[in-house]
């Protein structure tokens, strides 16, 4: 019980922290609490599915182009929906909300309520210390650190990085600077829905496609957010691996553990909260007046 | 006699002068009297449900159009209401007219709850922490479906009277007396410090105001009138259900109080009124069925990207001025204001107003 533990944490984490990060950024750099993040992951597995069972291109073909679709999608999404409210924080807000609400309803009316399976991307097991995996979920913990990895590289190893984290740092100060604030956010809500996206390619054959699947992702995503600090990557990282751990737990030792995952996993959030208003690794109140 | 000349006059004076508050007076009345010549069962249970609906998103606006304290779980209140009353009733075989304010109460310890652990907590983060409140509620109620009916919500509820137009007028009373009682406290000094705290926390602080004290008051009433119209809506029901505390009641609260227009509580009213109306109605259709939650989102958006203060707002701005010295709304027919008789300016042409300037 204890493998299967730390497997599925370390899974489960690998794609939240994927959710987690995007978000992250965008409230970061944009200021916009995307409700609508993680419908673009359930947009991804929908394409993904799409492509591969009625187009049969290839795996690798499909991922990619449902990645490179969803994240065209999301700029489009940006550029005529976001922006020209962006000065109304609570527009903004109900914005993604109705996109989110958007999104479902269409794959809702072309592909039905039911749920869709999408086979394995690559079959088999590998057992490590007396547990089996599934190469899928050794597949979904490579491409999450790759990707993590990758998105570490372009935010402190390239310039357009260091733009986006000299806007999130002080938005006025970066567009004196020069930086054209406009594109910034833009790069980071591609970049960041490219992420999402990803993880919506790489989750979809180990869990069901359906047009409800966007919302308990969020829930999570939101509270890890909130745990690791908004903005903060560093705890966007540790907390979806504290909440995919809790979850795991939850799940494996408590007799009625499904209902409960999310209990306990919100309820983690609470506490630190408590403890710590701003999140683990978040920016206090007093220095963002 | 003297009364009905003094109220007449009263209406004339205060009432009749601005279109909005005829509006609203007309709105009102039409409410009142609309059972007399049209009784359509149909019609008056979606009139019900406004109307219940209107009084959670009312109280919403309280907590976070005049407090700040956007809340993402503001079903937790609701759910609260109608459980606690479903439970009560059941349980304790006690008349709904009773059950109904013990959901109330226990939904505004929810909100004293919730206020004491947000106490701290600001802005995105406290609407991000919030939305859990309720899955948290949700995820106890499946764990544990002895107690709450599970899946199935507690059902099989006495409803508070028997036919439709007598249920309309319990829902519509209740519906006037809270929203008017909650806009004249939001009129009153208690809604101005709400106003304060909103817009500098630490400045009404400073200026003596114990803002965390507020800032439970609010909850707990916000909270109670939510609890209330949940309660309400379970005995109306006669379930009462898990979607009671689901995120998409959340949202759909924010939608409507953001559409609406924040911190005016006429408002989210205002947007309940339309928008609940029109998704029942697009639902009649066989073809807009599915698509019914599709065309309410687009909806949104659009009047959203022309209106992003929110519906009301814009209205308003149309149909009336501010007078630029007393600072009183006139009509937008009005040259001069109706109380200082300074000329209103709004509709200066470009070419005068260079004069002017000279």
């Amino acid at each position: 019980m204890l493998q299967d533990i730390l497997v599925t944490g370390l899974v489960n984490g690998g794609v939240y922290a994927l959710l987690a990060i995007g978000f992250s950024l965008i409230f970061g750099v944009a200021r916009i609490v995307n409700i609508a993040h993680t419908a673009f992951y359930m947009l991804a597995a929908y394409c993904f599915y799409t492509l591969l069972t009625r187009f049969n291109v290839g795996f690798t073909l499909a991922g990619v182009m449902a990645v490179a679709a969803v994240t065209l999608l999301s700029l489009l999404c940006y550029r005529l929906v976001i922006e020209p409210v962006r000065e109304h924080e609570s527009a903004v807000l109900i914005a993604t909300i109705a996109l989110g609400l958007i999104f479902q309803e269409l794959m809702l009316y072309s592909y039905g309520g039911h749920f869709l399976g999408v086979p394995s991307t690559i079959d088999g097991v590998v057992r490590v210390l007396g547990v089996s995996i599934p190469y899928q979920r050794l597949l979904i913990l490579v491409v999450a650190a790759i990707m993590l990895l990758a998105t570490w590289m372009f935010l402190y190893h390239t310039r357009i990085g260091l733009a986006i984290r000299a806007t999130a740092n002080d938005l006025e100060v970066a567009n004196l600077m020069g930086m054209n604030v406009h594109r910034v956010a833009m790069v980071t809500v591609g970049f960041s829905v490219g992420l999402a996206a990803i993880a919506g390619v790489v989750a979809t054959p180990v869990t069901s496609v359906h047009p409800h699947m966007w919302l308990d992702p969020l829930v999570t995503m939101l509270a890890i957010v909130v745990l690791g600090g908004l903005g903060s990557l560093k705890g966007s990282v540790l907390g979806a691996l504290i909440i995919a751990y809790v979850e795991a737990i939850t799940v494996f030792t408590l007799p009625e553990g499904a209902h409960l995952k999310g209990v306990a996993a919100l309820g983690i959030m609470v506490a630190v909260l408590l403890a710590r208003p701003e999140g683990l690794f978040g920016v206090a109140f007093e220095e963002e007046r | 006699m003297y009364l009905l000349r003094r109220a007449w006059s009263e209406i004339r004076n205060e009432v009749l002068v601005l279109p909005s508050r005829t509006l609203v007076l007309l709105w009102a009345a039409g409410l009142l009297l609309l059972p007399l010549v049209y009784d359509d069962a149909y019609v008056l249970r979606i009139l019900t449900m406004t109307c219940l609906f209107a009084i959670f998103a009312a109280s919403w606006d309280l907590l976070a159009g005049y407090t700040g304290q956007v809340n993402f779980g503001h079903a937790l209140f609701f759910g609260a209401g109608a459980y606690g009353s479903a439970l009560a009733s059941l349980k304790l075989g006690v008349s709904p007219w009773f059950t109904v304010w013990l959901g109330a109460a226990l939904a505004a310890l929810f909100g004293y709850l919730s206020g004491f652990l947000c106490l701290r907590l600001r802005g995105s983060y406290l609407s991000l922490a919030t939305l859990a409140f309720p899955l948290i509620g949700l995820g106890l109620l499946f764990a544990f479906p002895d107690f709450s009916g599970g899946e199935l919500g507690v059902s099989g509820l006495q409803r508070m009277i028997t036919g439709p137009t007598a249920n309309y007028y319990v829902a519509c009373v209740s519906m006037l007396v809270v929203v008017f009682g909650l806009w004249a406290l939001a009129d009153s000094r208690f809604g101005i410090v709400l106003h304060a705290i909103r817009d500098d926390e630490v400045a009404a602080r400073a200026s003596g105001i114990n803002t965390p004290r507020y800032k439970l008051a609010v909850f707990t009433l916000s909270a109670a009138a939510a609890g209330f119209s949940g309660a309400l809506l379970a005995h109306y029901l006669r379930v009462a259900g898990p979607s009671t505390l689901e995120v998409a009641l959340s949202f759909q609260v924010v939608i409507w109080g953001i559409f609406g227009g924040v911190a005016t509580i006429y408002g989210p009213v205002v947007a309940v009124f339309i928008l609940y109306p029109l998704t029942e109605w697009l639902g009649s259709f066989k073809q807009f069925g599915e698509l019914r939650l599709l065309i309410f989102a687009v909806i949104v958006l659009l009047v959203l990207l022309f209106m992003p203060r929110g519906l009301t707002p814009w209205v308003r701005d149309k149909m009336e001025t501010q007078c630029p010295r007393c600072k009183q709304r006139n009509s937008f027919f009005k040259k001069i204001c109706r109380l200082c008789g300074a000329p209103l300016q709004s509709k200066v042409t470009r070419a005068e107003r260079l004069v002017g300037h000279q």
